[in-house]
């Protein structure tokens, strides 16, 4: 099956050089998907499917065109082939167009264990049976928890070929799998609902469903009783979930598409001190197991592993070829694309190095401020770096947690925030392809009454 | 129409027998219920940055989805390939959901009623490319023309025919052909070489052609605003922090609607019980001046559907009248299971995803108010002109959305801008401090996208100009 997917990437390649393009790529991927919901220990919905596409980019010169289709056979693909072709007559010539270098291309050859032939072997009933022990776990545990959005069991295995017009071509397939539970608990007239999840790439690494169900309950409970906060200036302190979020921001501002269309608060700051000292940011798609993890990405190039800021300091964007020849630099390996169109930029496991405090230390160094557990809407520029959020939480008082807090906005400058990160704890763990320790933050703005 | 004359029975020789013979497969293990949704869309978009027409992609995704309903369960399959012995397996699949005899299944289809809201006689695949790529050529020229301060411009245009067809097993069948077409323009502004850029936004389109672009809203006029919204920026100082009067302008910012109450209301979430609104119908839930609509028949309309994507027509659905919470958005699903007459809400994202009750074009009716007197009431506030996205956290009914153009209002005055800022509420205490609306109703220029449960499907807005007493404003001074 992979051999077949990686031989209609060739021979895409092939049609399009046979058309006339100096240049061609074509990404195929094919993938399935199980979901199952189950409340109040009935089953909700069961979704079972499985879907493909391909795509091809062709290059006439400096000129580009795409297109992408769902329709396998011969013609389809040779249908596909004359609409990228069509396409690319009118693009406009862009000096920087192209395929990779050549000495660039190339695979990470170490065992990633991308796939679990234990997740591909689950039956159904049990993966419905998973989802309803969770579930139970989470209405059982507080007499509060009156009510359910449910508990779900996915999972999904993709296939992905790729191959390009200088003789790259590769095949690889991976499985995940998740397990979650979504409890409602009750206070008067008010409720609340929150979650926890796992992750796998196979069902044997997923955390227990009591475990799940519990660690939702424990969450959702705490919740109760929230009031909203004077505005004050105050430390704020991420918990890992929402400390994630903000490696999203510094991605958008350290990717080479924002690098050279200079829309980024990180801009022209290679070599400078960007974040507190002790701050290491890394992207590593090397590393087994984990969910950005893969052989090489959309172009072809090898996955590896980047510092972006090593000790405060900024020390590298992450880029793909185009990015990388805009701005005069080598590519990082992080072209990253759907099926079809021109390569953007993606990220590996991209996450900040744990620090060496527990989270109960971290609080006592804090001594009061806001405990941010859930984050809304997207108050975000990172062209400015202007920060304004939605927030709920705890509040934490001489180093204890006081009442839980919501309806309440946090905001500062992303370019303060990173600066004034004054503790990191020890407890970063992968719950998808970004991940963040605890981080105390200090001197931003809650805004509440 | 016959389904032969129809694009699925031309496209691929879909019979009504075939229909009947999938949806057989689908209730061959009991089920009380089974429904087929084929889709096909074809998409072509264009994009331009740096004054280079960069990207240029075309393509198809086709498939049906298969449903089976018994009580509360749903079982739900679908093939990307349309031929018959893959159609059977989806439906032999979604019908193992159900474990018992086959049901009985009618003969025959009736053809259900349905709008003509979006006539486009030329489809968008017709017209010569390069119509669509001067579209992006005269943003990015009208853009860099109307500030020197313009230093980056992108700009994009897209548009999308899908063909529809639902046949349930109640013997309903209905087709669909659905247009959609947007362009977006991005600008970036700064003050000599070193300032601080600041980003300035406008898009717009619809269940539009081409025309729409050339004769109603043009490339320039798209610009011009984007431009105009990032040059405001340069002098935005920091928004104040805390409680404050706030107006809305109209327009966009009924993005407020959507968030605090309109995801609350959809059917779902309230038969379950999981909705800060839930078992609130009756009650007073917002000013009585507010009265709040969605409606899926407006001409033309983004979130405009003549079917929605159960096969059930589109209807204008009033959802709190005077501030009295009125009804719930439902689906077919809830209906069923609550009772309910339906409200043609039932809407998808594509044949790879379940229906749920969604939104359509959702907005506040006109009051009385002349939008400047509103602004003259304020002492000391905020007015905000436009919006980004916002968001919803439907079981505690808080919310919150993010002013992208605002200001601050001083002394009935609008005075300074103010860099953007996060206004955070809940849903049904919020519009309580209703305490004027305008007489200037406007509708977006339709650019929504709402997500629910990873399924995104586009969406209208709209609210008259309004003064809200009392709202938390996420700013950084005093």
């Amino acid at each position: 099956m992979l051999g077949q997917l990686e031989e209609i990437a060739r021979e895409v390649v092939r049609m399009a050089s046979q058309a006339g393009a100096s240049g061609a790529e074509c990404t195929v991927s094919a993938g399935e998907e199980f979901d199952a919901q189950v409340r109040k220990s009935e089953v909700e919905t069961v979704k079972e499917s499985g879907s493909r596409g391909v795509g091809v980019r062709v290059l006439f010169g400096r000129r580009t065109g795409s297109s992408y289709t769902s329709d396998l056979s011969p013609e389809g693909l040779q249908f596909m082939v004359r609409q990228a072709v069509e396409l690319a007559a009118i693009t406009t010539e862009d000096p920087f167009a192209g395929l990779p270098d050549p000495v660039e291309l190339g695979k990470f050859t170490g065992d990633l264990g991308l796939f679990s032939a234990e997740t591909a072997g689950i039956d159904a009933a049990r993966k419905i049976e998973l989802a309803r022990q969770a579930e139970q776990a989470s209405l059982s545990y507080d007499a509060r928890i009156t009510n359910s959005e449910g508990a779900s069991f996915n999972s999904r295995m993709s296939r992905h070929a790729f191959a390009n017009s200088l003789g790259f071509s590769g095949a690889y397939e991976t499985t995940s799998c998740s397990l979650s539970a979504v409890p409602v608990a009750q206070n008067g007239d008010r409720m609340e609902r929150d979650y926890w999840f796992s992750i796998a790439r196979g069902a044997g690494e997923l955390e227990a469903p009591d475990y799940i169900g519990r660690r939702a309950a424990e969450r959702v409970i705490r919740r109760l009783g929230s009031r909203k906060l004077p505005t004050q200036k105050a430390a704020v302190i991420f918990e890992p979930r929402v400390a994630r979020s903000l490696l999203g921001h510094i991605f958008e501002a350290i990717n080479g598409d924002s690098i050279y269309r200079r829309a980024s608060f990180l801009l022209d700051r290679l070599g400078e001190k960007v974040a507190a000292p002790g701050i290491t940011v890394v992207d590593d798609a090397t590393i087994p197991l984990l969910f950005g993890s893969s052989p090489y990405d959309d172009e072809g190039v090898p996955s590896r592993r980047t510092v972006v800021i090593e000790n405060g300091v900024l020390r590298s964007y992450l880029l793909n070829s185009y990015t990388a020849r805009k701005l005069g630099m080598k590519t990082t390996g992080n072209a990253s694309r759907g099926i079809t169109g021109n390569a953007s930029i993606g990220h590996g496991n991209l996450y900040i190095e744990k620090g060496t405090l527990t989270v109960e230390q971290l609080f006592k160094q804090a001594g009061s401020g806001l405990y941010v557990t859930e984050l809304m809407g997207f108050g975000v520029n990172a062209v400015t770096g202007d920060y304004s959020r939605g927030a709920s939480g705890l509040w934490i008082e001489n180093g204890e947690i006081a009442f839980a807090v919501s309806e309440v906005t946090i905001a500062g400058n992303l370019k303060d925030m990173l600066l004034n990160i004054e503790a990191v704890a020890d407890d970063l763990e992968f719950r998808g392809s970004v991940a963040s320790p605890t981080l105390l933050v200090g001197g931003m703005t809650i805004s509440g009454t | 129409m016959a389904l032969s004359d129809s694009f699925f029975g031309k496209k691929f020789a879909l019979t009504e027998q075939d229909l009947q013979s999938y949806l057989g497969e689908a209730l061959s293990r009991g089920g009380e219920y089974a429904d087929l949704y084929f889709e096909y869309l074809a998409t072509t978009s264009l994009s331009l940055d740096e004054s280079i027409v960069k990207s240029a992609t075309q393509g198809v995704s086709l498939g049906v989805g298969i449903r089976v309903i018994t009580g509360e369960r749903t079982g739900y399959a679908y093939s990307d390939d349309l031929s018959p012995e893959k159609i059977r397996h989806a439906a032999r699949v979604a019908a193992c959901i159900a474990d018992g005899p086959a049901s009985i299944e009618k003969t025959g289809f009736t053809e259900a009623a349905r709008h003509n809201l979006y006539p486009v006689l030329q489809a968008p695949a017709d017209l010569p490319l390069s119509e669509r790529v001067k579209m992006v050529q005269r943003a990015n020229e009208a853009a860099r023309s109307a500030d020197a301060r313009v230093f980056q411009v992108q700009a994009s245009y897209v548009d999308s025919l899908k063909h529809v067809l639902v046949a349930t097993s109640d013997g309903v069948l209905s087709t669909d052909r659905q247009p959609m077409a947007r362009m977006n323009v991005m600008v970036l502004a700064r003050e000599g070489d070193t300032g601080t850029p600041q980003r300035g936004f406008a898009g717009g389109g619809g269940r539009v052609s081409l025309d729409f672009f050339v004769e109603e809203k043009s490339p320039e006029a798209f610009a011009r605003e984007a431009v105009r919204q990032a040059v405001v920026q340069l002098t935005a100082v920091d928004a104040p922090a805390g409680e404050h009067v706030v107006v809305l302008g109209k327009g966009w910012p009924g993005v407020l609607l959507h968030e605090a109450v309109g995801h609350g209301l959809e059917a779902d979430f309230n038969r379950k019980g999981v909705s800060a609104f839930s078992g609130r119908v009756g009650q007073q839930v917002a000013s009585e001046l507010v009265t709040v609509i969605d409606d899926g028949t407006l001409h033309s309309r983004r979130g405009s559907l003549n079917v929605d994507d159960e096969g059930t027509p589109t209807q204008r659905n009033v959802l709190i009248e005077n501030g009295v919470l009125r009804g719930y958005l439902q689906d077919r699903l809830s209906s069923r299971i609550l009772g309910s007459r339906g409200t043609g809400s039932g809407r998808r994202e594509s044949y790879q995803h379940i229906p749920m009750p969604r939104m359509t074009n959702t907005f506040m009716l006109a009051g009385q108010d002349d939008p400047g007197d509103i602004i003259r009431s304020v002492n000391r506030g905020i007015y905000c002109a436009n919006f980004g996205g916002g968001q919803v956290d439907i079981t505690s009914g808080n919310f919150v959305f993010s002013a992208t153009e605002s200001y601050l209002i001083e002394d009935g005055k609008i005075g300074q801008p103010l860099r953007g800022a996060t206004l955070i509420g809940n849903g049904p205490e919020a519009l309580k401090y209703v305490s004027r609306v305008g007489n200037d109703l406007a509708l977006d220029e339709g650019v929504g996208v709402c997500g629910k449960e990873g399924q995104s499907v586009p969406v209208g807005v709209g609210i008259p100009t309004i003064r809200i007493d009392k709202m938390t404003v996420g700013g950084t001074s005093n």
